[in-house]
């Protein structure tokens, strides 16, 4: 077997409207989701939920900005999921992540709201 | 107070709404009980109840998170407050954040200005300033920006974000950027406050009290920067009777101090710069060699096409206007002053200087054609029409 990952690409100034009930059934078609893959022959081995762009800091040479700043030319190229005390920690590590040229977005996991 | 409501609220809107209650509070009691002896400490402490309450609350509510609040919570604030207060602005100021959402949660949070004000002072909306200070509020909390001091080696990156801010609130009321007055004082005097709170609570750093300098000397020109009608008078043309001796004082004393550090910052060079105005007797006595020298300095810590357009009017100064203009004509190019006034109003100067009243004209026109504030405006405007007057006495 191989292995692949989904990025998912979404409008995300829906998420921020969103009502309880919209998460409950983002919640069951996920879930939905995690079955069919092992319906049809696969496996998933993980999966989150990102915190909204507007959440995001980037690191590129030492330089930490505010927000996704990708260039054009960059394409998401492989990602780390990290634990951390706080952003500052996370900094620290995203600085020292080997990217090259390119830059380190960091996004925290979204911290899924209880029903 | 809210910085040190912050700490235990963790979250920035909880503490703001346990200040409000924390004064509503103190409306009650005190018509009950009467004054406390310390009634910021009363507010302090009630406020800091408060959202300790509201945490226990949450934390119940969210029986999988563990209990934030620090063990050293006991409220002693004498020891504690200013501590809280350099917290805050180290998390307004934090790189993370973008720079005008630092402004506006420093002006916001730590001076304690309304949203309105703090919209007014930057010519923006309300509702654009009240959803980037609710957006970057959000982000302290979802991407958990830490709320404390840096440690020992993050602090140089860090210290110059914070200095950053109070210096652009500063260049932003000193000169402000639209509008009819020069000079917008709110915003002068918060910067100064907060330069000088910063000073307080970091005495060991020497680029803060280069800041501090830099502020205090080029605010202590304010009295001499316009005339009566409210124009503008140029440094070279400014009665320095009416500057602030005690504000030079002070601040040239600051600048000796900070340029003893090991390798002086750029603020600290900048006031330094500051200081050799404030001891010239006059524009022509000023000590330009040594500018030009500090000039140099400040590029090589600091390259930027403002310092090297201000390089190259110290250079027509110490060197005369023929050498000034070789060295505007050298970053005449550069996109980042396209559209930055102050470019095509040297060329205009050292051009009328040289005699070259057709192209100073021309220059002249550019600058107007560039420049927001009224008062800069009328100034170029008088310089053209002189300048064309002359050119017309010469035919």
């Amino acid at each position: 077997m191989a292995k692949y990952a989904f990025l998912l690409y979404e409008d995300e100034t829906v998420w921020l409207q969103a009502t309880p009930e919209d998460w409950d059934t983002a919640m069951k078609v996920h879930g939905r989701f995690t079955e069919q893959v092992v319906e049809m022959g696969g496996t998933v081995l993980g999966g989150e939920a990102l915190d909204p762009t507007t959440t995001a800091t980037t690191v590129r040479r030492d330089v930490v900005t505010d927000g996704p700043f990708a260039e054009t030319k960059e394409a998401f190229g492989g990602f780390y999921l990290i634990e951390a005390r706080d952003l500052d920690h996370a900094l620290a590590m995203a600085k020292v992540c080997p990217v090259g040229d390119g830059c380190v977005e960091v996004r925290p996991l979204m911290v899924i709201p209880e029903g | 107070m809210l910085a040190a409501t912050v700490r235990v609220a963790v979250d920035l809107d909880l503490a703001e709404e346990c200040v409000q209650e924390a004064y509503a509070a103190a409306l009650t009691t005190w018509a009950r009980d009467g004054v406390p002896r310390s009634p910021a400490a009363w507010l302090t402490t009630t406020a800091r109840n408060r959202a300790l309450d509201a945490r226990r609350r949450a934390a119940v509510l969210r029986s999988k998170l563990p209990l934030l609040v620090e063990p050293d919570m006991t409220p002693e604030i004498g020891s504690v407050f200013p501590d809280d207060r350099l917290r805050l602005v180290f998390t307004c100021c934090h790189p993370a954040l973008a720079r005008e959402a630092q402004v506006g949660l420093t002006l916001r949070l730590v001076c304690g200005m309304t949203t309105a004000e703090v919209s007014r002072a930057f010519l923006v909306g309300e509702a654009t300033m009240a959803a980037r200070v609710t957006r970057a509020k959000k982000k302290i909390a979802v991407a958990r920006i830490p709320y404390r001091v840096p440690q020992a080696h993050e602090l140089p990156d860090r210290l110059d974000a914070v200095l950053t801010v109070v210096h652009l609130l500063f260049t932003t009321g000193h000169t402000a950027p639209g509008g009819a007055d020069l000079v917008r004082a709110d915003l002068v005097e918060r910067a100064l406050d907060l330069a000088r709170m910063l000073a307080g609570l970091m005495p060991d750093e020497p680029e803060v009290r280069g800041l501090l300098g830099l502020l205090l000397l080029t605010d202590a020109r304010r009295a001499a920067r316009v005339d009566g009608a409210g124009d503008v008078v140029l440094l070279a043309d400014q009665d320095r009777s009416r500057w602030d001796r005690a504000a030079i004082d002070e601040g040239a004393a600051l600048v000796a101090e900070a340029m003893r550090g090991r390798r002086p910052g750029r603020f600290t060079r900048q006031a330094a710069i500051a200081a050799v105005h404030a001891r010239a007797a006059s524009w022509e006595e000023t000590d330009w060699p040594r500018m030009v020298r500090h000039y140099d300095e400040l590029l090589r810590q600091w390259p930027s096409p403002v310092v090297e357009l201000n390089r190259a009017a110290a250079v027509a100064m110490a060197e005369g206007p023929a050498a000034g203009l070789v060295a505007a004509d050298l970053i005449a190019g550069q996109e980042h002053l396209r559209r930055y006034h102050y470019l095509p109003a040297l060329r205009a100067d050292l051009l009328r200087r040289l005699g070259r009243l057709d192209e100073a004209s021309r220059s002249y026109g550019e600058a107007i054609a560039l420049v927001d504030n009224a008062a800069e405006r009328r100034f170029l405007q008088r310089r053209l029409d002189a300048v064309l007057g002359q050119a017309g006495a010469e035919l």
